[in-house]
Order: structure tokens, then sequence, then C-alpha cells
């Protein structure tokens, strides 16, 4: 579904992103993971499209085709999601309401019919449960005033809605409490599937209790430094990335 | 300067028709000559004036505009009327064509209990008590060139008038058109709204211009609000192109009353409004809220005056623009607050959104406090549309521009959304909607 090919990227003329490769299959859980600073962010914007993030070098394919040069409400038509590590308040914008307009926008491009206001709320309602938001957020202006944790199951039940094919949560479990963090992890282990990928881009291995993947990826100054299963992530949590950079000289690395 | 008094000169002609009295209306005419001498000292304010720094009426002041006459009433139809009228959700309608009453297009034979309203010029003319007492009394035609000139050689506008304990469920709806002429007109509309202890009701203004309409609207309301009283004022400009509009409201507002006065701006080539606010009664609570957009060269100009004269009032402004092109916005909004007036509690927030490079706003609050008991807060804020929310918007599967228009949007829904006019709102939201790229398509569920 996924693969990129020696992917290097820039901000403000800093390369970030170093040469990345990574293979992501139809109903894979990837998990990336490495220290502050080491490019994980920088990794999940780039794959959502936002323009400070320039591709210098390397590929990105997905589904066939070449992601970078889509705009990124194209790449969400497409399947991508994103959920945000720090989603954004507009206020004056309920997420009900703009979530029907991205949701038309996404079916008006698959050749779909648009979904009106019955079924559209029909939807809502079985959703919303999924991560147990209170449908009273949802008419609000998306995030104005919303807790850490309503944020986040925002982001969640935004995914649940539209549903991607590759959906790509970044830091998700920052700021959550522990009930907190089990609901959303709750809400994204009932949207695996046979057809649908996610990469879980986290600092933290406790995430990976709730969502277990089925690789993990270490990212070190840019690259891919180490790859494995599940069981990477223990190793992680035992030993630091210090561990893991031991392999790689001259890396200036974080223990969590 | 003989260029300035040739200015003067195009007024001081329409002033003639005045000067002789011999008419029913006799008793106005001494105020009239009053406003007349101090206009033609005062002349047109120019840049050095503090209060007229950023907008530049010289453009108006060279124009030797036309009297307006009433033949342009007949060119109008009922059905250009029934288009702007919102008839069906309004309980009284005064139209004026080029500033003349337009008695036959008007809706005034079944008005509630209680509600007065007719044409200016009729009431002057038969000496009405209520407006004996009110006109001319609540707004400034010493120190204000425009509002003196309106004054001096006035011709027409509304009175409304609400008799005291009488709730009007329906809006009175006081339409101007302005039509395209042979020559460049002026007309100088003049309101008077007075509403009895206790009373509720609510007037839109509406000045409208047709294409092609070249013409200068120098208007002034007066507004008083008894004690106890609720006024919901609507103030709606959606001039012509080349259309040049000064309007001038001045609301003062009795004990524990509550007014709100709304001000929209969409059209014109340059408008400035001159909004005051006196809190003359203990209690009483005044709200200004205003919204403009502009595009091309437009100018608008809001300058306001809230004056808290007695203690435990509370004044809230709040305005917004929306400016592209190369359009200039200016928003002055002066609070004072006398000595007496303890436990005030004023605050006004402005804040502007550019969507262009050439776009400016000059945005500067004023704040004078005599009392020391007080609250006053002010805030002003002068920004683009947000990267990171249209970003967001189309992480999720919306085209840029169709993001960028929500985003436009949504920040002039917040100043509209305090319409409480159903109609009105409306108009106003399908108005906003058609000058954004993909906007209707996000109508429906708004």
């Amino acid at each position: 579904m996924l693969e990129i090919r020696n992917l290097h990227a820039n901000v403000e003329g800093h390369e970030i992103l170093k040469g990345i490769d990574l293979t992501v299959n139809a109903g894979e859980v990837h998990s990336i993971m490495g220290p502050n600073g080491s490019g994980k962010s920088t990794l999940a914007q780039v794959l959502a499209g936002h323009e400070a993030y320039e591709v210098t070098q390397g590929q990105i394919i997905y589904k066939g085709q070449d992601l970078t040069e889509l705009t990124p409400d194209k790449r969400a038509c497409e399947g991508i999601f994103l959920a945000f590590q720090y989603p954004v308040e507009i206020p004056g914008v309920t997420t009900n309401y703009f979530l029907r307009a991205a949701i038309n926008s996404i079916r008006k491009h698959r050749g779909e019919e648009e979904l009106d206001a019955m079924d559209f709320l029909d939807v809502v309602k079985k959703k919303a449960e999924y991560v147990e938001i209170d449908s009273k957020l949802l008419n609000r202006a998306i995030n104005e005033g919303f807790s850490g944790g309503e944020k986040k199951r925002n982001e969640i039940f935004q995914m649940a809605m539209l549903e991607p094919t590759l959906a790509i949560l970044d830091e998700t479990d920052s700021g959550l409490d522990i009930d907190a963090l089990k609901i959303v992890a709750d809400g994204v282990n009932k949207l695996r599937g046979p057809d649908r990928a996610m990469v879980v881009v986290t600092h933290y291995q406790r995430l990976l209790n709730y969502i277990v993947p089925d690789f993990v990826h270490v990212l070190m100054d840019g690259r891919i430094v180490k790859s494995g299963g599940k069981e990477l992530a223990l190793e992680l949590e035992q030993n630091g990335y210090k561990g893991v950079d031991d392999a790689k000289a001259g890396t200036e690395a974080v223990t969590s | 300067m003989a260029h300035v008094k040739e200015d003067k000169n195009t007024y001081l002609a329409h002033f003639d028709r005045f000067e002789q009295g011999g008419a029913a209306s006799d008793w106005f005419l001494p105020a009239r000559k009053t406003a007349m001498a101090r206009f033609t000292e005062l002349g047109f304010p120019t840049t050095k004036d503090e209060d007229w720094r950023y907008t530049n009426v010289a453009p108006i002041a060279k124009i030797a505009f036309e009297r307006a006459d009433r033949s342009a009433i007949d060119g109008v139809t009922a059905a250009q009327i029934a288009r702007l009228a919102m008839a069906d959700a309004v309980g009284g309608l005064l139209v004026f064509i080029n500033g003349h009453f337009a008695r036959d297009l008007s809706i005034i034979d079944s008005l509630s209990a209680g509600l007065h309203a007719g044409s200016l010029a009729a009431a002057v003319e038969s000496g009405d008590a209520v407006v004996k007492e009110h006109l001319g009394k609540h707004t400034d035609s010493v120190t204000q060139a425009f509002a003196a000139l309106n004054t001096a050689i006035v011709e027409d506008g509304a009175v409304i008038r609400v008799e005291s304990g009488k709730k009007i469920e329906r809006p009175i709806h006081v339409l101007y058109l302005s039509t395209s002429t042979a020559s460049p007109f002026v007309s100088h509309p003049r309101n008077l709204i007075v509403v009895g202890e206790c009373s509720e009701v609510t007037v839109i203004e509406n000045y409208v211009g047709l294409d092609g309409a070249k013409y200068f609207a120098n208007a002034v309301t007066e507004i008083v609000v008894g004690d106890g009283a609720i006024v919901d004022h609507y103030n709606v400009q959606r001039e012509a192109d080349e259309a040049f509009h000064i309007g001038t409201r001045h609301v003062r507002l009795g004990r524990d009353s509550c007014a709100t006065s709304h001000t929209l701006s969409m059209g014109g080539k340059l408008v400035r409004n001159n909004v005051g606010a006196l809190l003359a009664g203990e209690g009483a609570e005044c709200t200004l809220n205003g919204l403009y957009t502009i595009d091309g060269e437009q100018h608008v100009d809001n300058h306001l005056r809230v004056d808290h004269a007695v203690p435990h009032c509370d004044s809230r402004e709040f305005y917004k623009g929306i400016l592209e092109g190369r359009s200039h916005g200016v928003f002055c909004g002066r609070i004072m607050v006398r000595e007496d007036a303890q436990k005030t509690d004023a605050k006004q927030t402005n804040m502007s959104l550019l969507l262009s490079e050439e776009a400016q706003v000059d945005s500067k609050p004023q704040l004078e406090i005599f009392a020391d008991d007080v609250k006053c807060t002010h805030g002003a804020t002068i920004g683009q549309v947000d990267e990171d929310a249209l970003f967001y918007l189309q992480s999720r599967g919306i085209s840029a521009e169709a993001a960028r228009s929500l985003l436009i949007y949504a920040f002039a829904k917040e100043s509209v959304s305090k319409i409480k006019v159903d109609a009105l709102r409306e108009q106003l939201d399908a108005l906003l909607l058609a000058r954004l790229p993909q906007g209707a398509s996000f109508r429906e569920s708004a």
C-alpha cells in the first residue's frame, strides 16, 4: 500500500529526514518510535502533505502513485488520514459541519453520492460511540475549548468517520491520562482491518500495550536505524533509545 | 482656499430653498440656519483633523452633487422593492427613493398598536410634539460637519415612535434605495426613533444602491431609548460601487434600557460610520456590533464613541472587518468613562482579517477614564487566514479554496450570528457566501 524509498525532507532549509525506507502493507500496523527531534512528526506531516516540508529526494508511492504530486486534500480523498499531534482549534466552524463537508468532498472524489443531513447524523451517532465522545462537543467549534483528551478523541472520531485506508497517528497518546488512552486505543483497534494500514508514531512504548503493532521501527536522526516485531518496543522500554544508539555512532539520543 | 469655498457653495445653494421661510415647518428653521452656519465655518474635514486622519473626504467635497428630485420614484417598480423588502418578516415598511418618501411603495397602514411610523417631512410640517422635542437634540451639529450639513438641508427620513409599554413583535424596515441618475446626487436621510418606557422594538435601516448609481448619502439617525426599553437597531449598507456614505448615528440610553446597534457595511466606495452611544441612565446596557467586507479600492471607516455618563452601565463593542484587494479599513473606538460613572463595564473588540498583501487596516482604541472603580478592556487583532487551520481542513479532504472560504465565512459568522432578525441574517449570509469561492456548497447546514 505504502512504499517510502530513500526519502529526504527539509524544513526551512534544514534536512530532517535523511533517507527513510519503509514498506507498509494493507492490514498491517507499524509503529515508528524514536526520541524527540528524530523526525517522527516530520514523517507524519510529509505523508499528509504539509507544504512547509519539502521533499528533496526519494519517493513516496501510495497505491501505485507518487504521493508527493498530490495536494493534502487529494491525499485525504485517496484515503490518507493524519491524526494530529496538536489538533488545531478553528473558531466558528463546528466539527459536525466541517466533517460533513469533508465526507462529501471525499465521496464526490470517489464518484459516490453525497450524504444528506439525516444519513450523516446516523453515522455520527454510531461513530461517536467508538470513542465515547459527547455529541454536544461535535456541535461546538472545532476543538475550541476542548481538553487535551477531547481533542485526541475528536481526531479518532474523525478517523472513524472518514474511514481511511492509511491512517497515520502522530503521538496520539501524548497528553492523555490512562482512561483517555484506553478509550483512544480502543477506538483505534476497532478500526483495524485487513484493508486498512496504520502508522502509529509514538515516543513511548506505553501506547503499544494497547495498540499492538505488527512492526516496530526506530527512527533516529532522520533514518530508520532498527526494525523488528512488537518485542522491539519492549526492548526499547528496558534499554532506552541509548541501546539502539550504541550501534550507531555519532548520534545524540535522548533516553525516554 | 477658493476651491474649498466652491465645495460649500453646492450646499449653500441647496439651503436657499429653506431660507425664505413662510412654511408650517418654520419652527425648525432656526436649527437649520445655525447648522448651516456651523457647516460653513467647519467646512469638510481634512486628514489633518485627528478624527479624519485615515479618511480623506476630498473626493466627496470636489463633486458638485445635485439635489435629488422626486422623479426617480416613478422609475422604481413594486417588484424591485419586493425583492428587498423582506415583507413577510416585517411589521412595517418605509421606502425612500433617492431620499424621497415613496408613500405608495411603503406599507404603513396596519402598524401594531402603539407604533407610529411615517415620513419626517410630514411630521415636521405638522409640528409633531415628539419630533419637536427630539429632532436634532441628540446629534452633534456643532463640531460634526456632516451632521450639521444634514440638519441644515435635511428633506426627509423616517420617524418611528413607540408608545410606552408596547412590545412591537415585528421589525420596522426603512429602505433607502438609490437609483442611477443623469448626474450624481446627494441625499440627507434623517431618522428619528423614539422608544417609550419599557417598550421593545426592532428597526432596520437598509441602504441599497442600484448598479451604476452615483450619489452621496449623508445620513443621520437619532435613537432615544426610554427607561427599561429594549431596542435592536440595524444599519445595513449595500451601497452602489460608486457611492459615498457618511452615516451618523446616536443612541441615547435611559435607565435600565438595553440597545444594540448593528452596522453592516457591504458596499460603497467610501463609507464612514460615526456611531455614538450615550449611557445616560443607570443600569443601561449597550452593544455596538459591526461587520464590513470590502474589496478593490473600497474604504470603510468605523468611528465609535461610547460615553458612560452614569454608574453601573455596560457597553460592548464588537467590530470585525474582512479586507481584500487594495481596500482600507479604519476602526477608532473611543470609550469615555465620566467621573461619576463608577462600576462601568466596557469592552471593546476589533478584529480584522486581511486577505491580500495590499489591504490595509488602521485600528485605534481610545480610552478616557475619569472614574476609579471600572472595568475597561480593549483588544484588537489583525491577521490573515490561519495556515494551520487551512492545512487541518485540507488534510480532511476539503480543497484549499473551499477551506479558505470556510475560514473566512467562519470569521464573519460570529458577527452575522448576532443578527436576531432571521430574514436579515439569511440575506447577509447569502450575500457573504455569494462572494466566496465554493461558498454555495456550505450554505445548507451552516
